[in-house]
């Protein structure tokens, strides 16, 4: 789960690291309010869950609160990479005199973390990377062993911390790392990382992307988070339900089991698709391992009630899944549906019991449901119903 | 012959009490693997009945600990059915026990504890497959995992995959040709076998003739596992990638990038596997069909 900059803030405040202390708003007014509070010179900034900010002008300086007020509401009308802008971070203007970078990551191709810190240019780092690699420190952390003062100390003299700042950078490193590993981060980027009037070490801006699984297991408090009323209403419920969905664009409605394979269905949808008037799936729903027919018929729930969808793929190999569950569960969905159910289904059904499952659905033979044997076949089928 | 898996193996059940873990023992025991006891520390001296492949009853202990399971039976493979939560545990003491394989079947483990259970991992005698995977089997001869065995056969074909259900998938379109083995490998950001570790040995062992990996969005695990291609898998490699028409992540940052230097499309891992000779399918059954040329002409 990606944060946002005043929730990835709060992480780092609760971890020690110094930041800019800033309010969160909604409105314009409110904008002005905080701005006038702070007194002086103000930066409005753009709070959502995408980089390039600033070059969408999701970013002003206020010198007053009526200029707070004019920016926030032109910020809050914005949309940044689809995403809407629903807030602001109102902050005092800190300008700094010297920008760096810096960030621990997972490092997944060689199973450790990295730490990637630079001295030379802060928000450029992208450009510095290619045209001066070497400015660019990448420090290989063993996940064994962390990050102590030692390490931390390593570090800071590898990136060529100044004098004035490098005692601060010491401390704020290992408070990063707190970050990284106390709040299960994938990554933790601090871009700018800022020295401000005073030789003070701040953090102006954060990214922080956490592990959904470690949040599952061992940090409820993650769940705050979310802000439920944001996101998209079927993914929410989906996910109410436990069914892993994500929303496309698209007019074929896909179910499956298995990540993997319900990807590969996407895929196979979008090629039939070339010949069934550029029809694309609609969603990815991963019913999982083991999924019964309570699990079909929420899936089902979902999709059907997408008004995008015009026909529905189930493409499900029976693997620890029963295919026989299965057809009880499209044939379970179908009746609480009744009336509702409206649009074709095309199924594909393989692996354990499918002589029953597919028995299930012949005697039913219910006048929206279609069996092909093949995953290509149905796919096309799927498309080519979706085509209207 | 096949890799990391035969007919000799003895398997332990770290987790054997649990709903999953009975689930998959019993199914394991159906196949005719080789299972000899479990492990939970709180039901230790107890034992498990199942049924064997024959329909024969069968006691198995429960041990407290790895070291006890592994010294009482002489058991060379455990697989993990516990909690994710628990699982960096429960793999370091496994580790610890010397165990020579283990397969970590567990989904939602977080990936720092992953990334920890590698870094305990170096240096030491055991091999990791997964976490959050279908585990391993060898037809006809052993199972370690979930991966149904009534699929197909043993046969020439090597498989290695991210995916459960693509192994699956993939298995079922070659049943006609039957598999040395067929490695899940598991989907998570770090897993203890790669793509790489497969084709290997894969290359090593005389029963495989074509060898197919599938892949996925994510990561450059495939461009690198091409690169390995070139230089030492001399075998034919049929490959197929998932996640086309995948979303765009909403990756956040910089870093990610730098790192890896690739996209981690699957278009990008696609090019990279074709530019090392590796033929590549649209879609699994192409894919298969791609396989089976490759079959017919040995």
């Amino acid at each position: 789960m990606d944060l946002m900059e005043y929730q990835a803030k709060t992480l780092f405040a609760k971890h020690g690291v110094a930041v800019t202390e800033g309010v969160v708003v909604e409105t314009a007014e409110a904008a002005k309010a905080a701005a006038a509070e702070m007194g002086g010179v103000t930066v409005i900034k753009a709070q959502v869950k995408a980089g390039g900010r600033g070059k969408a002008g999701g970013v002003k300086i206020a010198k007053t609160p009526d200029e707070a007020f004019e920016h926030a509401t032109n910020i809050l009308n914005l949309t940044i990479k689809d995403l809407p802008v629903n807030r602001v971070l109102v902050t005092p203007a800190t300008p700094p005199e010297e920008e760096y970078y810096f960030s621990f990551l997972l490092d997944r191709s060689n199973r450790q973390y990295l730490c990637i810190a630079s001295v030379e240019g802060g928000v450029e780092i992208e450009e510095v990377a290619k045209t001066n690699p070497d400015a660019v420190k990448k420090i290989a952390i063993d996940p064994g062993q962390g990050v102590d003062e030692a390490k931390a100390r390593a570090i800071a003299t590898e990136a060529k911390f100044p004098e004035a700042v490098f005692e601060q950078a010491v401390a704020m490193i290992q408070d990063l790392y707190k970050v990284f590993t106390e709040e299960d981060a994938t990554l933790v980027e601090v871009n700018p990382l800022a020295r401000l009037a005073g030789d003070k070490l701040e953090a102006l801006d954060g990214k922080v992307s956490l592990d959904e699984n470690a949040s599952e297991v061992r940090h409820p408090d993650h769940a705050a988070f979310e802000i439920r009323e944001e996101a998209d209403p079927l993914e929410s419920k989906a996910k109410d339900l436990g069914l892993n969905y994500v929303k496309l664009d698209g007019q074929v409605g896909i179910i499956g089991n298995g990540a993997g394979l319900v990807m590969s269905t996407l895929d196979v949808v979008a090629y039939a698709g070339e010949n069934h008037g550029g029809v694309k799936p609609a969603n990815f729903l991963d019913i999982g391992g083991g999924a019964n027919a309570q699990v079909m018929a929420n899936g089902l729930d979902v999709i059907l009630n997408d008004p995008q969808v015009k026909s529905v793929f189930v493409n499900v190999f029976g693997g620890i899944t029963a295919c026989d569950e299965v057809a009880n569960g499209i044939k379970g969905a179908l009746e609480l549906l009744g009336d509702k159910a409206t649009k074709p289904l095309v199924v594909r059904l393989d692996g354990n019991n499918v002589v029953a499952g597919r028995a299930i659905l012949d005697e039913l033979s219910h006048p929206l449901v279609t069996q092909v044997d093949t995953m290509d076949g149905a796919a096309d089928k799927a498309a080519e119903l979706a085509n209207v | 012959m096949s890799i990391y898996l035969n007919k000799d193996s003895k398997i332990i059940v770290q987790g054997i009490t649990g709903g999953m873990g009975a689930k998959h023992t019993a199914l394991m025991l159906d196949s005719g693997a080789t299972i000899v006891g479990g492990v939970n520390a709180r039901k230790a001296g107890t034992t498990v009945s199942h049924k064997d492949k024959d329909g024969n009853d069968v006691e198995l202990p429960v041990f407290g600990t790895v070291a006890e399971a592994m010294k009482e039976t002489g058991a060379d493979v455990s697989v993990l059915f516990v909690p994710p939560a628990f699982t960096k545990d429960a793999c370091i003491e496994a580790i610890d026990a010397e165990m020579p394989l283990i397969v970590v079947i567990t989904e939602g483990v977080p990936v720092q504890d992953t990334a920890e259970v590698w870094s305990y991992l170096q240096g030491k005698s055991t091999r990791m497959i997964g976490p959050n995977c279908p585990g391993i089997i060898t037809p006809g001869e052993s199972l370690a995992g979930i991966t149904p065995h009534t699929i197909t056969g043993s046969g020439p074909v090597g498989l290695v995959s991210k995916s459960g259900t693509l192994t699956y998938q993939m298995m079922y379109e070659l049943k006609d040709f039957g598999f040395s083995t067929a490695i899940g490998i598991g989907g998570d950001p770090i897993v203890g076998t790669t793509h790489i570790d497969a084709l290997q040995a894969f290359e090593d062992d005389p029963e495989t003739k074509v060898i197919v990996m599938i892949g996925e969005i994510g990561g450059d695990a495939e461009e690198r596992a091409a690169a390995y291609i070139k230089e030492n898998i001399t075998k034919p490699v049929v490959g197929y990638v998932a996640g086309f028409t995948a979303p765009e992540g909403k990756t956040m940052g910089h870093a990610g990038a730098i790192v890896s230097g690739s996209a981690g499309t699957a278009a990008a891992k696609q090019e990279a596997l074709e530019a090392v000779g590796v033929k590549v399918g649209k879609t699994p059954s192409a894919t298969a069909d791609l396989a089976r040329e490759i079959l017919q002409s040995l």
